[in-house]
């Protein structure tokens, strides 16, 4: 199902909020935490709605408002949003206050930020939007889901744009748990960010890109099985690896999970540049959101910016493969086509 | 307790409470309704209120429903808490 | 593509019953669920809860998962292996099949014990009671044990959760990406979230009274409920009937207030009308509505206006189940959905437990006994949450 992105709205751990990437500088992030580089949301929203916002939903939001004011709509007929982790600064307020004040004295404002779906509905009361409006939390699938969800609504013809979105945040808390559980013990940095897309059925004649398709794979046994997704996706698509002029990659640093790119680029794209993104934005499960923004921002201009870094492509790029995979759990594909 | 140091009082811990980040005491007027207009606080406001009454001045507000006449204004919360002092939560 | 899509198989665990058979019994009999707090270690002894009456340990020997497995996801897998066996379906592996589950706590049962030790020093605590915290963790962890591989996915809406996951599955399979999908959600009681409504000051001290003019709050319950919704062409195959249709659905949002509702229930309304839409019905149609009926003052206003806008002057029969089951958050689209089909197979509809006084705003009050011999042609299941989150069900007769 072909649908077209109007629009996008990132805030990442790069300068990519209000200003186009290509003329942005890398920011290279020493350790193994990289921040999202935040603009001042008070130029944003409104002061009166932001003193109830926390980090996570100003991300969001930021995000989300920037992509619908490029687009210039108002209302989009649904809003979608995917986070793994949900709004970790809430729960962890309201968790150490229920510990240290034993479950006395609790204030109500961070437990109800801290429901995944904040984001999201606080995108439709800022729009006095009534639309669909709904929010995935599956892992490294949640962004994948969030985006099915919409291409499905297009479909159906029950909205002629969606928004959607991929969120994530680190706090200091989820930081150190996640680094107890080995996530960045083997090369891997942690990320976060808000991405944001406006997709319709049909082409405005200023589109970023049109998305051709999307798969998801779980669990896969084996290398093979990846490979075998991927050369069945491409066909369901119509076309082979030939056509593809560049594709973006999830590794991550990691040298165990960045194996399995490894394996691919020998036996699916050998011929095909390739590039990764997470030196940019960081692991985390809504990380396809980035690549997502990154492969439409590359083929709105035709060429990978000096940004990027990872790749020189000799010929103007008008199709795109995403790869990623989190944790080898969770594998998506998306194809992307200039328009 | 004084009234007016209570008031005062309570001003910046409204401010903090809330997280009206933009306002300092000295934009709050005594009389100045809370809720609605005014400042324009809603009923989670009105819960957090609840909260720090508890919390700075060890008064209980079992029922929501006395919220409004309680917090109409910075001057009916200091009345309030001058009233109700010594009952202990 | 499928153009209508079946329910061949229910499964629900819930203070009132850890099966189907169980819950369909307390609700004919009028046993509620909510009781004084027993398994819940929180220092709000007094408020009234709807506990599943099961330990974790017998949880955990009744599913065969290990031993540190989320409360959550323990529910889950009880209420979706049941729907599962219920809908035998013939050559479930050579299906496309999918697993859409809802929750909001997660593992928040275990983290919150996490965290204690945690916060005393970051350097302690078990990572295996935090290693399944995010929602997404208790649905793989059922999905994996059920064999399902093609889709999974899990959404989080708060109290609108279950339900959406519901017609997210449906669409999947009119869309034809999917043959068969297992559909609801499951949330566990939490200290969290206990303390969590209580800090809003909308928990009732007694129990519950869905939709009387002196309802006081509501009672947070536990447990899981989930449907097995197939296509016409599965349909076609199994070794017994249907249960009835998911004829319509749809989510809208008030975009009122964070957590209150709008006084005239705009949300609400928009989403029992869009269901009616989808299914192709007009509101006298229906024959019960499974409230939401959380028995809050601003939900049940809210839900009652909008009923009065869209279905005067004629109403059909109403209750709220959470006079049974209490307000099982993340569970209760799906809870209420098995009720809804099981409401449509045996022509049954539920009482609402305690309401005494009409509310004076609405001209229509709830049944307040169990009905047989009903001819219940199409239900109308209500689940609505914080951030506005409207979403209804309907099922209907084949």
């Amino acid at each position: 199902m072909k649908k077209y992105i109007l629009s996008t709205g990132n805030i990442s751990p790069q300068q990519t909020f209000g200003q186009p990437f290509t003329q942005a500088e890398i920011i290279t992030y020493t350790g193994n935490r990289m921040a999202a580089a935040e603009p001042d949301y008070s130029k944003l929203i409104d002061v009166k709605l932001i003193r109830r916002m926390s980090r996570i939903i100003k991300l969001g939001v930021a995000a989300a408002m920037e992509c619908l004011q490029k687009a210039n709509i108002n209302a989009p007929d649904a809003i979608i949003t995917g986070t793994a982790y949900g709004c970790l600064q809430d729960t962890e307020v309201f968790l150490t206050r229920l510990v240290e004040n034993k479950e006395e004295l609790l204030a109500p404002t961070a437990f109800i930020q801290s429901t995944h779906n904040t984001v999201g509905a606080q995108i439709a009361l800022m729009l006095k939007c009534h639309a669909y409006n709904n929010t995935f939390v599956h892992r490294g699938f949640s962004f994948e889901s969030a985006l099915l969800d919409g291409c499905l609504l297009l479909e159906e013809q029950k909205a002629n744009t969606v928004l959607i979105g991929g969120i994530d945040e680190i706090t200091d808390t989820s930081h150190a748990i996640l680094t107890r559980l080995g996530l960045y013990r083997r090369g891997a940095k942690g990320g976060e960010g808000a991405a944001f897309f406006l997709l319709a059925n049909q082409p405005s004649g200023s589109d970023y890109a049109r998305l051709d398709g999307m798969e998801t794979l779980y669990k896969p046994k084996t290398v093979r099985d990846v490979e075998a997704a991927i050369q069945s996706f491409l066909a369901a698509n119509g076309i082979g690896m030939h056509d593809v002029d560049l594709v973006i990659t999830g590794q991550n640093g990691d040298a165990k999970g960045d194996a399995i790119y490894k394996q691919l680029s020998a036996v699916v794209w050998n011929n095909t540049p390739a590039t990764g993104f997470k030196h940019l934005c960081g692991e985390y499960p809504t990380a396809t959101a980035f690549a997502l923004w990154l492969a439409a921002e590359i083929l709105k201009e035709g060429k990978a910016p000096p940004a990027v870094g990872q790749v020189t492509v000799d010929k103007p790029v008008k199709r795109i493969l995403i790869c990623n995979h989190f944790q080898n759990i969770h594998h998506s594909f998306f194809l992307l086509t200039a328009c | 307790m004084d009234k007016e140091q209570l008031m005062a009082d309570l001003k910046k811990q409204i401010i903090t409470q809330l997280n009206l980040k933009d306002l300092k005491p000295e934009d709050i007027g005594n009389d100045q309704p809370l809720f609605v207009e005014g400042l324009g606080l809603d009923s989670i406001d009105a819960l957090e209120l609840i909260v720090l009454l508890q919390q700075e001045y060890k008064i209980k507000l079992s029922n929501a429903d006395e919220g409004p006449k309680v917090f109409q204004s910075v001057k009916t919360m200091a009345e309030y808490i001058i009233a109700h002092q010594g009952q202990n939560a | 593509m499928s153009t209508k899509v079946f329910v061949a198989g229910v499964g629900v665990i819930s203070s009132i019953g850890n099966k189907v058979a169980e819950n369909l019994h307390a609700l004919e009999h009028s046993k509620p669920g909510m009781g004084e707090m027993s398994l819940l270690q929180s220092v709000h002894k007094t408020l009234p809860v709807a506990e599943v009456k099961r330990s974790n340990a017998e949880l955990v020997a009744a599913t065969g998962l290990p031993a540190h497995t989320t409360r959550t996801a323990l529910l889950s897998s009880i209420a979706a292996r049941e729907a599962f066996d219920d809908a035998a379906i013939p050559g479930f592996d050579r299906l496309r099949t999918g697993f859409i589950s809802a929750n909001t706590v997660g593992g928040m049962d275990k983290s919150e014990d996490f965290f204690v030790t945690f916060h005393a020093n970051a350097a302690t605590g078990r990572l295996r009671d935090v290693v399944n915290h995010e929602c997404g963790s208790a649905t793989e962890i059922v999905a994996d044990q059920l064999g399902i591989r093609n889709y999974i996915s899990t959404i989080s809406t708060a109290c609108s959760s279950s339900a959406n996951a519901i017609f997210f599955g449906a669409r999947l399979i009119k869309y034809g990406q999917l043959d068969v999908v297992i559909a609801g959600g499951a949330d566990a009681l939490a200290k969290f979230t206990l303390n969590g409504f209580n800090s809003l000051m909308i928990l009732d001290q007694e129990f519950c009274k869905p939709f009387d003019e002196n309802r006081k709050g509501l009672n947070l319950g536990e447990g899981a409920g989930y449907v097995v919704l197939v296509s016409e062409k599965v349909a076609a195959t199994l070794n017994k009937p249907v249960y009835c249709s998911l004829s319509g659905y749809c989510n809208a949002n008030d975009a009122y207030h964070q957590t209150a509702s709008s006084p005239d229930g705009t949300g609400s309304f928009l989403a029992m009308k869009g269901a009616l839409e989808q299914s192709g019905l007009t509101a006298a149609d229906i024959s019960y509505i499974n409230l939401h009926g959380t028995g809050t003052q601003n939900n049940d206003i809210a839900e009652g206006a909008a009923i009065k806008q869209l279905f005067a002057p004629h109403y059909p029969k109403m209750s709220s189940t959470k006079s049974f089951t209490g307000h099982t958050l993340g569970g209760c689209g799906g809870i209420e959905a098995v009720f809804s089909v099981l409401s449509i197979k045996h022509g049954i509809t539920y009482p609402n437990l305690r309401f005494h006084t009409q509310m004076k705003e609405l001209p229509f009050a709830p049944e307040t006994s169990f009905s047989k011999n009903v001819p219940v042609q199409h239900v109308l299941s209500n689940s609505f949450g914080f951030g506005g989150n409207c979403s209804s069900l309907i099922f209907s007769t084949l």
